[in-house]
C-alpha cells in the first residue's frame, strides 16, 4: 500500500536494509543530500560562540516541560480556548483521526490543503481522509513529490531526499501531465507553485501539524521554508492543527532558545524563511474555525520510562539522521518506520509500545554521532541500550541464550574448546569464499548464526590455531 | 453528547497517564512550575555584543545573503527609494495594508488598501509594500504582526513580491533581544521571514520562490 510505512508490518531492520544497500541510485541520493547540510549545519553552528549553553538551556527546557507536562497541557487549553480555538483530546492514533475527519466534514469541505507533518504521517491519516471521502493535498514540495509519486517518506526534514531532480521530473510529467517539463531544480518548483497555486486558493480547509505548542499563550508555532505552509494557516476558512502532547513550551520566551537550535539543526540555516505564529482566532486575519487536536499515542508510555524519556523532547530537526552512519548507507524506508534514522530507532518502538519494530534498537553503531548534534542533548546511545535491554528481557529464555550458556560450557574446558575449533574448521569449508587477496571470508550462516551474518561478514578460521603453533614451535626449538 | 462525554474523558485519561508517569496523582500548583521554570540555566547570549553600525550591517549581509535587495536611505529619501525599486522592477499596481506611512508612498504608482481582499483578488497584485515589527541582524530575519502597516498575514503572503521597510531603531542583533520585545504582543498574529520563500527539496539546491513571494526589497530607513 503506498504512502503509509507501518512498524506493524514492515518487516525488521536488517531485512529491508540488506535491500536496500543493493540500490545504489538511493544510496547515492541520501548521501548527497546528509552531506550537504551536514556540511552547512556545521558552518552555521561553528559560528555560535554559545551553541553549548544555548543546547543545555534546550535540554532543560525540554526536560522541565515534560516533568510539568499535565500543567502546561491544561494552561495551552485554557488559553487557546480563550482566544477562540478550540482543544481536542485524543488517546491514540484511531481517536485522533476519528476527530481530525469529523472536523473536516464539518467544515463542509471534502478537500484539505496539508502541511508537512510527520505526526500526520504517524497517524495514517491521509488514508483515513481518503478513506471518508476527503481528498488530502500535501502541499510541501517533498511531500508532494512523494504523494504523487506514491512513495514513502524517508527524512523527517526533507522527506523525499532518497529521490534525485530526473526522478522528480519523472513523477510530475506523469501526474501533472507536462511532458515539456524541464529538469532544472527551478523548473520543477515553478511545477509545484502552478499545481498548488490553484489549490491554495480555492480549498477552504487546512490541516497542518505543529512545531510548538506555548503554554503561556495558547500560541502555535510553525517553521517552515516554502510559505505552503503560511498559505494552508491563513488562506482557508477552517484550520485543524494535529499535535503530539510533546510539543508544548512553557512559555513566549522559551521560543528564543528552540528558534535558534531547529533552524541551524534541521537546514544549516540561520534562520529558516517562514516561522508563523498565531493564537486561536484572529477575526480580520487567518482562518475563522481553528482546532488543536492534542494527541497521547503512546507518549505518556514514553514519559513513564524513566531511562527512555529523554526521547520526548525531540524537536525533530533531523540532525541525528544526517549524522548516523546507518542511515546514510540504507535511507529512510528500511527503519520500516515515518520517523528513521537515530530517533527513529527509538522513538518507534517506543510509540508500538514495544510490541514492534524491536529491530530498530539494533539499527545502529552506537557510535555517539547523534548524540553529538542533537541540539536539545538527548542522550541517543544510552536510550538505544537501555531499549535494547527492554526487547532481551521481552522475548524472555531465547534460543540465543540458550546458545550463550553452550559456549559458555564450551570455553570451561580445554578439550571441549580444542574440539569445537576442529568442527568449526570442517563445518565452515563449504561457506568459505575467497576475496581478491585470497582472504577468505563468510557471509552466509545458517539458522540461528545468520542474524550475525546479516549485518557483517566473517573471516574464516585461520589454519593452524595459536596453541597449535606455540606447542610446534617449542618442539622445533629444540 | 456522547461524544462529549467521550471527549472529556479522553482529556482526564491522559491527564491521569502524565501524572502517574511523573509519580504524582494531582496537578501541580503554579507557584512551584514557575519556580522550576526560572531556574532553567539560561548562559547564552542575550543581549547585542556590536557597535550599532555593525549590528546594521551585519543585518544588510545576512539578508543579501539569503537574496533579499537591501538598501539603506535617509528618513526622508523613502518614497524616493521606493519610486526607484519598482521601477527598476517594473511593479506599477502594489497593495498595501491600511495604515502604512502615507510619506512612504511615491507617486506614479498605483497603491491599492486592504480592506479584506480576497485570495484571488491579492494573486492579481504585482506586490505588496509593508512596514515591519522589527529585524533580527544575526540571522537575517524580518518579524511582522497584525498592525497598522503590517496587515493580515495573507497580504504578505499571495503576491509575489515584497517590498518590506525596516527602521533602524527597529533593528537588533540577537534572537533573544527579538523575543524580548515581541513579549508584549505575543498574541498577536506574528510571521518571521528571512529572505524569499525558498526550498531544498530537490538535490538540497536553494531554490528561490515556491510559494510566497520569489522576490523581496528590503528598504532600511535611518
Amino acid at each position: 500500500m503506498s504512502g503509509v510505512l507501518d512498524p506493524r508490518t514492515s518487516p525488521p531492520f536488517p531485512i529491508v536494509a540488506k535491500t536496500m544497500l543493493g540500490d545504489s541510485q538511493l544510496r547515492k541520493n541520501v548521501r548527497h543530500a546528509t552531506d550537504v547540510i551536514q556540511t552547512k549545519r556545521a558552518r552555521v553552528v561553528g559560528e555560535m560562540p554559545d551553541w553549548q549553553a544555548l543546547r543545555e538551556a534546550g535540554r532543560q527546557i525540554r526536560s522541565h516541560t515534560m516533568e510539568n507536562l499535565d500543567f502546561y497541557l491544561e494552561e495551552l487549553e485554557r488559553n487557546c480556548t480563550r482566544a477562540g480555538g478550540v482543544v481536542h483530546w485524543a488517546r491514540d492514533a484511531e481517536e485522533a483521526r476519528q476527530i481530525v475527519v469529523a472536523l473536516v466534514k464539518e467544515s463542509g469541505s471534502d478537500e484539505v490543503i496539508k502541511i508537512k507533518s510527520m505526526t500526520t504521517e504517524e497517524i495514517h491519516l491521509n488514508p483515513a481522509l481518503e478513506a471518508a471521502g476527503i481528498h488530502p493535498y500535501e502541499t510541501d514540495l517533498a511531500e508532494l513529490i512523494i504523494q504523487l509519486g506514491e512513495d514513502w517518506p524517508s527524512h523527517i526534514v526533507v522527506p523525499a531526499l532518497h529521490k534525485n531532480r530526473q526522478q522528480i521530473r519523472e513523477i510530475f510529467q506523469k501526474k501533472m501531465n507536462l511532458p515539456e517539463l524541464g529538469e532544472r531544480p527551478q523548473d520543477l518548483a515553478d511545477a509545484a507553485r502552478m499545481f498548488l497555486r490553484e489549490k491554495f486558493l480555492r480549498v477552504k480547509t487546512g490541516l497542518s501539524g505543529a512545531n510548538f505548542l506555548i503554554a503561556e499563550t495558547g500560541g502555535v508555532c510553525i517553521i517552515e521554508s516554502e510559505g505552503n505552509g503560511r498559505m494552508c494557516l491563513t488562506l482557508p476558512e477552517t484550520l485543524i492543527t494535529v499535535a503530539g502532547i510533546d510539543k508544548v513550551l512553557p512559555r513566549y520566551q522559551d521560543l528564543e532558545v528552540v528558534l535558534q537550535l531547529v533552524p541551524r539543526s534541521a537546514t544549516g540555516e540561520r534562520m529558516n524563511p517562514y516561522n508563523s505564529i498565531w493564537t486561536g482566532v484572529n477575526a480580520k486575519d487567518g482562518p475563522r474555525n481553528f482546532h488543536v487536536v492534542l494527541m497521547d499515542n503512546a507518549r505518556t508510555e514514553i514519559l513513564a520510562d524513566e531511562e527512555a524519556r529523554q526521547t520526548l523532547n525531540c524537536v525533530r530537526c533531523g540532525a541525528c539522521q544526517n549524522a548516523c552512519p546507518v542511515y546514510r548507507q540504507t535511507g529512510g524506508h528500511a527503519y520500516g518506520s515515518v520517523y528513521a534514522g537515530p530517533i527513529g530507532a527509538i522513538l518507534t518502538p517506543q510509540l508500538q509500545e514495544m510490541h514492534h519494530a524491536q529491530s530498530l534498537p539494533y539499527a545502529s553503531s552506537l557510535c555517539g554521532a547523534c548524540y553529538e548534534v542533537c541540539p536539545v542533548k538527548i542522550n541517543i546511545p544510552e536510550v538505544l541500550i537501555h531499549l535494547r535491554n527492554k526487547v532481551v528481557e521481552q522475548k524472555g529464555v531465547s534460543a540465543e541464550a540458550l546458545a550463550m550458556k553452550m559456549m559458555g560450557m564450551v570455553f570451561m574446558s580445554e578439550r571441549r574448546f580444542r574440539a569445537a575449533q576442529r568442527m568449526g574448521r570442517m563445518a565452515e569449508v563449504p561457506l568459505v569464499r575467497k576475496d581478491g587477496q585470497g582472504v577468505g571470508w563468510i557471509g552466509w550462516l545458517p539458522g540461528m548464526l545468520g542474524g550475525w551474518t546479516q549485518v557483517r561478514d566473517l573471516q574464516e578460521m585461520p589454519k593452524e590455531t595459536f596453541r597449535d603453533w606455540w606447542e610446534k614451535r617449542g618442539k622445533d626449538g629444540k | 453528547m456522547a461524544s462529549e462525554v467521550m471527549a472529556s474523558s479522553a482529556k482526564a485519561e491522559i491527564l491521569r497517564r502524565i501524572r502517574a508517569a511523573n509519580g504524582r496523582a494531582s496537578s501541580l500548583d503554579a507557584g512551584g512550575v514557575e519556580a522550576e521554570w526560572t531556574s532553567v540555566e539560561r548562559e547564552y547570549r542575550r543581549g547585542t555584543s556590536r557597535e550599532r553600525e555593525a549590528v546594521l550591517e551585519l543585518l544588510e549581509d545576512r539578508l543579501r545573503d539569503y537574496d533579499a535587495h537591501v538598501v539603506r536611505v535617509a528618513n526622508t529619501g523613502v518614497a524616493a527609494t521606493v519610486a526607484k525599486i519598482l521601477s527598476g522592477r517594473g511593479k506599477k499596481r502594489m497593495v498595501v495594508p491600511e495604515g502604512v506611512a502615507a510619506e512612504w508612498l511615491p507617486a506614479g504608482f498605483e497603491f491599492v488598501m486592504d480592506a479584506g481582499l480576497s485570495a484571488t483578488e491579492l494573486d492579481g497584485f504585482d506586490g505588496v509594500m509593508t512596514g515591519s515589527t522589527l529585524a533580527i541582524a544575526e540571522t537575517g530575519t524580518v518579524v511582522l504582526q497584525n498592525v497598522a502597516g503590517q496587515g493580515r498575514r495573507a497580504v504578505t503572503l499571495v503576491p509575489d513580491y515584497h517590498l518590506c521597510v525596516v527602521r533602524v531603531q527597529d533593528v537588533v542583533e540577537t534572537v533573544p533581544e527579538a523575543m524580548a520585545r515581541l513579549q508584549q504582543t505575543a498574541g498577536l498574529t506574528t510571521t518571521f521571514f528571512s529572505g524569499p520563500s525558498a526550498t531544498a527539496d530537490i538535490e538540497m539546491t536553494r531554490i528561490k520562490g515556491v510559494h510566497g513571494p520569489r522576490f523581496l526589497d528590503v528598504v532600511l530607513v535611518a
